[in-house]
């Protein structure tokens, strides 16, 4: 991506996030820091360990989605059409008037259709197999999400789905961006993750890395000397994303580009021996491949883990590219919990909207920052800009990295 | 229940397949397709899982793939129930 003016724009966000449905609603309430967490709502929490999420509230799934599909698909693709609806809008496009071969949908999933496959199976427990629905066969699999998009909206072009947990609305927003070298002209990209019933909830409960607190004020709290896990969330992001020279003969107004990428695979841990990350070497690949250095950056958007040892980790790793205190690092999903495969996607759609407006969105709750971790942490209140160039960090459980540069149109 | 009636399968079709948007059930829909209704093979598959749970009675695959309509589908149960 050395020449800038090839670079693909995004002309269109969605959002579906815990503390706001619809992009005007979560940035107000993002920039306002008012949080989306609370005390879990979908099922009766009460006898599990963790008992506080973000849960997008406001969605009536009925309201948003057609009877006939809402009845073959989960809750987490109930909110991807939903997000993908909205960025569509936004972005002024109407599918039906686009060379179906030349669109194409590409999005993160994490935990796959859950909610729905509960259900499922418990008819098949109480009841027998002769009671589980059809619509298990197509609604619980990852690519579901992808796939009622591009029926939706006749995308025909090459779909696909990336499984990288929390790294993967970045992933899927790069593997998007190769898709326009190809032939590709429009790309829905983004995620969205919806895993909040028992059986989602205890799949994530494994690593031992969810904040078991109470109160939502002090249950995720990345940075911080009190820091004690993350909480989980629902919702997501959907994007637009273009090539552009078609975003630029339709008169699209685009919120910024993509001008740089880099993942990597951290080692598997050894037993007796310290963790290491690639998570440096992620960053420094992805400011190389947007032709960028460190000082031209405006803001950090944090994959901020909440769990102590992940929260050095990361602040290490960009201290040893910007130096300490260098440059300005912020973590909103305080708002919204750790939202999986929605999670990287609606800090892009945020970064974007952080270009937009000049200003930085604050990271909540934390009070006591910690000293081991050496970062301009922006704390309580958004701190004006301008933003011009935003990285945005992401891991995925597992040793997924990834990082990712975007800048002005 | 002796007879099976095509509100029955109204019930049964909005229950487990969802409401079309295009097509007013409550309407003449007896002798439309399920295409046409906007219910594809999949819909009338599990159309077909329910009807034989709340009745009791087995449909074999051929006789789902024989079912194109909502009125070929009642007349089917109620010759197995009468017959």
């Amino acid at each position: 991506m050395t020449d800038p003016t090839r670079r693909p724009l995004i002309t269109g966000i969605g959002i579906t996030a815990p503390n706001g449905l619809g992009t005007q609603a979560y940035w107000s309430a993002t920039l306002d820091g008012k949080s989306g967490l609370g005390r879990i709502t979908r099922f009766d929490a009460d006898r599990y360990p963790v008992r506080i999420a973000g849960e997008v509230t406001e969605f009536d799934d009925t309201e948003h989605v057609p009877s006939r599909l809402a009845v073959q698909t989960d809750h987490w693709t109930h909110l991807g059409l939903t997000a993908a609806d909205m960025a569509l809008r936004d972005a002024g496009i109407d599918p039906a008037a686009h060379p179906e071969y030349q669109m194409a949908v590409v999005t993160a999933s994490s935990s796959g259709g859950t909610e729905f496959g509960q259900r499922e199976i418990e008819k098949l427990w109480t009841r027998g197999p002769s009671y589980v629905g059809v619509y298990q066969s197509i609604a619980w699999f990852y690519a579901a999400t992808t796939g009622q998009i591009s029926i939706r909206h006749g995308m025909r072009g090459p779909c696909g789905v990336i499984c990288t947990e929390q790294a993967g609305g970045l992933d899927a927003a790069a593997h998007a961006r190769r898709l326009l070298t190809t032939g590709t002209t429009m790309v829905v990209t983004g995620g969205t993750d919806a895993s909040l019933c028992p059986y989602g909830l205890v799949a994530q409960l494994s690593t031992g890395l969810l904040s078991t607190r109470d109160d939502p004020e002090r249950a995720y709290l990345p940075f911080d000397t009190d820091a004690c896990g993350y909480v989980p969330g629902e919702g997501g992001a959907m994007l637009i994303l273009e090539h552009p020279a078609t975003a630029r003969a339709r008169d699209a107004h685009p919120y910024g580009a993509i001008a740089g990428y880099a993942a990597t695979f951290d080692p598997r841990p050894h037993p007796g021996h310290p963790p290491t990350t690639n998570l440096h070497r992620t960053i420094t690949l992805a400011l190389d491949d947007a032709r960028t250095t460190p000082d031209q950056i405006d803001v950090v958007f944090a994959d901020a883990h909440g769990h102590p040892a992940h929260d050095r980790a990361e602040a290490q790793a960009i201290t040893t590219v910007f130096g300490p205190h260098a440059v300005p690092v912020t973590a909103p999903k305080t708002m919204t919990g750790r939202l999986y495969a929605g999670g990287a996607a609606l800090d892009l759609a945020t970064a974007l909207l952080a270009i937009r407006d000049g200003v930085i969105p604050p990271t909540t709750g934390v009070r006591a920052a910690d000293p081991a971790c050496e970062i301009d942490l922006v704390r309580a209140t958004p701190r004006d800009g301008p933003v011009r160039n935003a990285l945005i960090i992401a891991r995925g459980h597992g040793g997924f990295n990834a990082a990712m540069v975007v800048t002005t149109p | 229940m002796t007879t099976f009636t095509l509100d029955d399968m109204r019930q049964i079709m909005t229950g487990c397949a969802g409401v079309p948007d295009s097509v007013d059930l409550t309407g003449d829909i007896g002798d439309l397709t399920f295409t046409d209704l906007g219910y594809d093979s999949l819909a009338v598959l599990e159309m077909a899982a329910r009807i034989q749970q709340r009745l009791d009675i087995p449909i074999p695959d051929d006789a789902v793939g024989e079912m194109k309509t909502p009125q070929a589908a009642v007349d089917y149960v109620n010759r197995r129930l009468t017959g």
